[in-house]
């Protein structure tokens, strides 16, 4: 109960910050627009016979990468700057719990991006949002969101050690939308991508999505997607908890 | 003599100064892996679509890229300044603007170009397109150029950056609209007229055409009108820049917004 509330308390102060800068507001609602438009553009100039609508899923969810990747990479950095991970770290809970809602509450915000998409590719596209199973996308969408929030939670665990992990976590905005298969099929890549695709949580968020609005089976996408999210997790907790072990031992969390 | 000083001398410190703040843990995973792999998620795009050829986004996103180099650093130019609390210690000396603005506007075409060739060059070997060795030297003038158009812009965009604060914001809404203005991922015939029209007057627009014509063995001569047309947009962009950069000091002097923006 004490941890459920944790997680509550973490995710809703942050999804307060983050919803406070303009920043992220206008970046992210506005930014994923461009690369939706430019594929967008693509899909409708091209002879490729896939519905519009495909496109307009995929660059939605889009969003929710793009909102975590940079943020999650720099999660642990922006603590360090402004003097409080010193005191999260000394805090009588596990640290991964105090960091796993900052970057679901990132992913979460990436629903405004994938709201507006939706809406940018229904106003000005002409694309209909059809949903073809709602009680499937009300699941999947949360469980997507989730599962990125716990990629980056690893992702800023990861980069503990790095300085400028903004930039490595930025380096990884374009991989993932690439081959998570956001707007190309993942048929179209080489037989080496697909495990690599298989193993992020992006790839079945998507699937799932894609699947429950266009009326199809989302419900083993969305058990995948989950299923990497609490293995994240767990990969996460051991890798923050060795991390901060040797931080103490050898006095480098502030990286000074 | 003076202003050759402001302007060589001070671009070079400010040149030094930008490396100093991009270490390679920055620069090599913004600058140099990510615009391989936006050239790899537009290929893949335009394969999924079956619109364009390979050929078509390497070279349109290598050259695109460089907006990132060139708009974000010439931006920081101001923005940069004013967070390390040095803005009104420059704009207070007696220091010529034009070699003082200008000048730092030099190595950021140089960085510019370098991240657009390398995208060509390593998005190209990668995706496997063919270019005649003959054109490369053509090329390598017109990316120099294209990253000179764009820094023009940039240099708009820094003046802007005097009553502006969120800066970031600015550079990332100009990086956008390039993408899909520019031609580099959508045809210019297959967007709708108005943007096609807009899209003369932007950086990259003639850049990348050129590019593309001399990628399929056109020869310097028969795209020396695209190349002007660029460099042209350059000059007038960083003309507009200058005045801006003018006007609004002048307007933040009298206002005391200097720091406040």
């Amino acid at each position: 109960m004490r941890t459920l509330r944790l997680l509550w308390i973490g995710w809703l102060f942050h999804m307060k910050m983050l919803t406070r800068s303009a920043f992220n507001f206008v970046l992210g609602i506005i930014y994923p627009l461009f690369f939706a438009s430019a594929a967008f553009f693509m899909f409708r100039a091209g002879d490729d016979p896939k519905p519009l609508l495909y496109a307009s899923l995929g660059a939605a969810v889009m969003g929710i990468w793009g909102a975590t990747s940079t943020a999650a990479g720099a999660a642990m950095a922006r603590e360090r700057w402004t003097g409080t991970l010193e005191l999260l770290v000394a805090a009588p809970v596990n640290f991964g719990l105090v960091l796993l809602p900052v970057t679901i509450a990132m992913a979460t915000i990436g629903i405004y991006s994938m709201a507006s998409t939706l809406a940018w590719g229904w106003l000005v596209f002409g694309i209909p949002i059809h949903i073809g199973d709602p009680l499937a996308f009300f699941l999947a969408v949360p469980a997507t969101v989730v599962s990125i929030g716990a990629l980056g939670f690893l992702m800023a665990v990861a980069f503990v050690r790095f300085r400028q992990a903004w930039a490595l976590g930025n380096m990884l905005e374009y991989p993932v939308w690439l081959i998570s298969g956001f707007l190309v099929p993942l048929t179209l890549f080489p037989d080496w991508v697909r495990p690599i695709s298989w193993a992020l949580a992006p790839t079945w968020g998507v699937s799932a999505i894609r699947e429950a609005a266009l009326g199809g089976a989302p419900y083993a996408d969305i058990g995948a997607a989950l299923a990497l999210g609490v293995a994240y997790t767990v990969a996460g907790v051991l890798l923050v908890n060795r991390a901060l072990r040797a931080a103490r031992a050898k006095a480098t969390l502030s990286l000074s | 003599m003076t202003a050759a000083r402001v302007f060589f001398v001070g671009g070079l410190i400010s040149y030094r100064a930008l490396f100093g703040w991009l270490s390679p843990w920055v620069f090599i995973p913004s600058l140099l892996v990510a615009p391989v792999f936006q050239i790899l998620l537009f290929v893949y795009i335009g394969r999924s679509a079956a619109l364009e050829s390979d050929e078509f986004y390497v070279i349109g996103n290598g050259i695109q890229y460089a907006a990132v180099p060139c708009v974000f650093a010439m931006t920081n130019i101001i923005a940069g300044e004013r967070h390390q609390q040095t803005l009104g210690s420059i704009l207070i000396t007696p220091a010529p603007r034009l070699p003082l603005f200008v000048g730092r506007a030099l190595p950021v075409v140089l960085n510019g170009f370098f991240v657009a060739a390398f995208g060509l060059v390593v998005g190209g070997a990668i995706v496997g397109i063919d270019v005649p060795l003959s054109s490369v030297p053509a090329i390598a003038l017109v990316t120099a150029v294209s990253a000179f158009s764009c820094t023009g812009l940039g240099l708009t965009s820094a003046a802007i950056g005097l009553v502006v604060r969120e800066t970031a914001v600015l550079s990332n809404i100009i990086f956008g609209i390039l993408l899909v203005f520019s031609g580099a991922n959508i045809p210019l015939d297959d967007l709708p007229g108005w943007m096609s029209t807009l899209a003369q007057g932007m950086p990259f627009t003639h850049g990348i055409e050129a590019t593309r014509r001399l990628a399929d063995g056109d020869g310097l001569g028969s795209v020396g009108g695209l190349v002007a047309t660029e460099a042209l947009l350059g000059f007038a962009y960083a003309a507009l820049g200058f005045v801006l950069l003018r006007v609004l000091e002048t307007h933040s002097r009298k206002h005391a917004t200097l720091e406040r923006a």
